[in-house]
């Protein structure tokens, strides 16, 4: 084994990241001619329940049959900056099944996206993940929530909409969303 | 915090080791005053690294568009004003191994000290000739190297009298979502560090030397730009499943 080295600390994005990552494309972790493509939005709120502005969210999954792997029409990776209401959305399709974390002996994960939460006054990116509401029997056999405390399961749930699905986040406060230690 | 969590369980995913305590800032930091209403108060719940951890997305051709992309100083038909920078190193995981084909993005204030941002309200001049944002892939060494205009410092509203230190803003995807890394550099010796809560937001002190570049005569260009070496380290990976280790 070679030499340990630390890890560089985190830092805030700060106000301004907007000028250095976000793109046109960037909330389209799906094309949108991609089969099942969907709108995953959302608002994300401050501990006095305001949007905030000056965020980034990114997200990563796989696709609908549960590859990671790029191809032409999916990327599995959005990114987007808040509008000035805090709300924001991105285009996917609904992802597969995977293998639990206990392996492929354990029971399967429900389908999931990971998302990272980016904005002035994070020091450290927030890590939360957005799993369905409509998927009520893989969501009972998932680990990862079934070790969240039943309470706070719903900040998990992204609920059906119009054109796809709905996942809030708030921040702190009423509702808090489970972010977890990634 | 989670050590018998730490080892992964046999025939599960290799993952990342997990940063010491004390690496990262804390979310809510007294001095930092947007931090207050925006850190969560709940516990973080233990994420175990799974496929979609150990992924990642990889965007380098795709985000890296044009030969410039690296060189701030030539995006434009003039040249920036200010004084013209190299701004090198590599990118790493914990163990030394070099992270290669990672795309990093960079973004800045300009030589007066503001970004080309609507919300930058600071009275400093816009350089017509200076965007500040920048990208490049790190070669098969993890090595980087972007040409850029040294930012300069700016005042902001956290307290009274409070300047940020020159600094650039650096967003890594790393190779895996667990890596995910977004940062600041900072330029030695810069008179506002004790001064400035998000540089002092990193507690230990051998944290805040790690996001302070180093001047680098080897790589100056003579008569045309001074040079810092900004080495960057990602987590490095789990040790390996006991299951193979048979």
């Amino acid at each position: 084994m070679s030499e340990r080295l630390a890890v560089t600390p985190s830092q805030t994005v700060g106000p301004f990241f907007a000028i250095g990552l976000p793109w046109p494309e960037g909330p389209n972790a799906a094309a949108e001619d991609e089969p099942g493509a969907l709108v995953v939005a959302g608002v994300l709120t401050d501990g006095e329940g305001h949007g905030i502005p000056d965020a980034v969210i990114e997200t990563w999954q796989p696709d609908a049959d549960g590859a990671f792997a790029e191809r032409p029409g999916f990327r599995g990776f959005a990114r987007v900056a808040t509008r000035d209401d805090g709300s924001w959305a991105i285009r996917t399709v609904k992802p597969g099944r995977l293998a639990g974390p206990g392996g492929p002996d354990s029971a399967p994960a429900a389908p999931h996206i990971d998302v990272s939460v980016f904005c002035r006054g994070l020091l450290h990116r927030c890590v939360t993940r957005i799993y369905f509401a409509d998927e009520e029997a893989a969501n009972r056999e998932d680990a990862v929530l079934a070790s969240v405390p039943v309470d706070r399961r719903d900040t998990l749930l992204a609920t059906p909409t119009d054109d796809g699905y709905r996942f809030d986040i708030h921040l702190q406060g009423h509702g808090e969303t489970v972010f977890f230690d990634v | 915090m989670h050590e018998s969590q730490d080892r992964p369980a046999a025939g599960a995913v290799r993952g990342y080791r997990r940063d010491e305590p004390g690496t990262h800032p804390a979310l809510d930091d007294e001095g930092y005053k947007s931090t207050r209403l925006r850190h969560p108060k709940q516990p973080l719940v233990y994420l175990p690294h799974t496929v979609t951890e150990v992924s990642g997305p990889q965007l380098g051709l795709e985000r890296v568009t044009g030969e410039l992309d690296h060189d701030l100083t030539r995006q434009h038909e003039g040249e920036p004003l200010g004084e013209r920078i190299v701004v090198s190193g590599r990118v790493l995981d914990g163990d030394g191994r070099p992270i290669p084909d990672t795309l990093i993005e960079i973004w800045q204030a300009n030589a007066a000290g503001r970004y080309l941002h609507k919300g930058d309200q600071h009275p400093a001049p816009l350089d017509p000739n200076f965007s500040g944002a920048g990208r490049c892939v790190t070669d098969a060494e993890g090595r980087y190297e972007f040409i850029t205009i040294k930012p300069g410092a700016y005042p902001w509203g956290n307290h009274h009298n409070a300047w940020r230190p020159q600094h650039i803003h650096f967003s890594l995807l790393g190779q895996a979502f667990a890596q995910r890394l977004v940062t600041q550099m900072y330029f030695p010796g810069d008179p506002l560090f004790a001064y400035d809560p998000v540089y002092n937001s990193v507690r230990d002190p051998a944290g805040r030397a790690r996001v302070v570049s180093r001047f680098d005569i080897e790589r100056t260009r003579p008569d045309w730009a001074l040079a810092y070496d900004f080495d960057i380290v990602l987590r490095g990976r789990e040790s390996t499943p006991i299951e193979e280790e048979r």
